[in-house]
């Protein structure tokens, strides 16, 4: 059976916003994503301009899955953060349990202060994140009446 | 693993193509992408080699509509299907939500596509999975190539569940909207579920 799924609620979705948003300003970031392990995009506070945020979180956790795996071919257990370096931009990708944050930043800000920062952060978000998984099942209980209301001609009417 | 935004109201899923390699999965994707609407697809991102073989996974984000006021989005991903791109393949299938099997007809591809199969099952149990238990489609693709197996034959060898089956060309879109319809359908029902 596919897992359960994680639902997130206002409360939890605007304290995570708060947190990115100081982030953001705390690392003189670019913009700051949080992103589901599996790809999905949670939330991101910051200068998007155009990029695609769907693609980049898909990429960002397919980039962490990969390097993830050759940690364990070294005898690692897991690369808790990945670095890329550009030569305008650079990334910056913090593992927080089933989430990744990841930092877009260039030459105003420095990979140790990003590092410092993001740390701390961490905290922050997994805690949120925490209280969420946890919750998420009891949510998907009582809300399930919510979800139970929908008929086969909702999920028909998608195709039409 | 479904992922359930009330602050936004959206309703993410992530679906996942498997078969062995060239039966049709990438095809599937790029006949979805050029066949929607932009205002309803992302870009279809492809991470290929320098012979257009998936190398990690091609993706594409697909916005089906609303259903009680939820956005849903399905995030549509093809796995490389050669056989030495194991370790990729067990990544993609972290939270995965519903599969669609894509077999090649072709009688010469019987044996690949039963050890595909095998992949899948094997994939899907390391990462904690039954497909017994999750979404499942079967598409037969390649119908319209000379040296096909009879479907009905396919079906015996290949059926694991009585899931639904579709009979496909994807090059020319014949059965892809189907099969994508019926995974989409039953990850849905299972949300409903509960």
């Amino acid at each position: 059976m596919a897992e359960a799924p994680f639902i997130l609620q206002e409360h939890q979705f605007q304290r995570l916003k708060t947190v990115l948003a100081r982030l953001c300003v705390e690392c003189a970031a670019r913009v700051v994503f949080l992103v589901d392990r599996d790809g999905q995009p949670i939330t991101y506070h910051g200068d998007i301009g155009d990029m695609d945020t769907t693609s980049f979180s898909s990429l960002a956790a397919g980039n962490v899955a990969a390097t993830s795996s050759m940690a364990k071919l070294i005898g690692e257990d897991v690369f808790p953060s990945v670095f890329h370096e550009g030569e305008r931009e650079s990334i910056f990708i913090s593992v927080i349990g089933r989430s990744l944050l990841v930092v877009v930043f260039d030459e105003r800000s420095t990979l140790s202060l990003v590092k410092l920062r993001t740390k701390r952060g961490s905290y922050e978000v997994a805690a949120i994140l925490d209280e969420a998984i946890a919750e998420s099942a009891n949510n998907h209980a009582s809300n399930n009446s919510f979800f139970a209301e929908i008929t086969d001609d909702d999920i028909d009417s998608l195709f039409s | 693993m479904t992922f359930i935004n009330y602050a936004s109201r959206e309703i993410n899923c992530k679906i996942v193509y498997y078969g062995p390699g060239l039966c049709g999965k990438t095809t599937n994707l790029q006949y979805i992408y050029d066949s929607t609407a932009p205002q309803a697809k992302g870009k279809l991102i492809s991470l290929a080699t320098e012979t257009d073989r998936t190398l990690f996974f091609d993706f594409m984000p697909l916005e089906l509509g609303t259903v009680r006021g939820f956005k849903t989005r399905f995030h549509l991903y093809t796995v490389p299907g050669q056989v030495y791109y194991d370790a990729s393949r067990k990544l993609i299938l972290k939270g995965v939500d519903g599969v669609v099997f894509v077999a090649d007809s072709q009688e010469e591809r019987m044996d690949a596509n039963i050890e595909s199969l095998y992949n899948l099952e094997e994939n899907l149990q390391t990462q904690g999975y039954d497909l017994n238990n999750l979404p499942y489609v079967l598409q037969l693709n390649k119908r319209d190539l000379p040296n096909v197996i009879p479907s009905d034959e396919l079906v015996g060898e290949l059926q694991k569940k009585g899931e639904p089956v579709f009979e496909a060309v994807a090059t020319d879109g014949t059965g892809v909207f189907d099969t994508l319809k019926a995974v989409a359908k039953q990850v849905l029902t299972e949300l409903r579920k509960g």
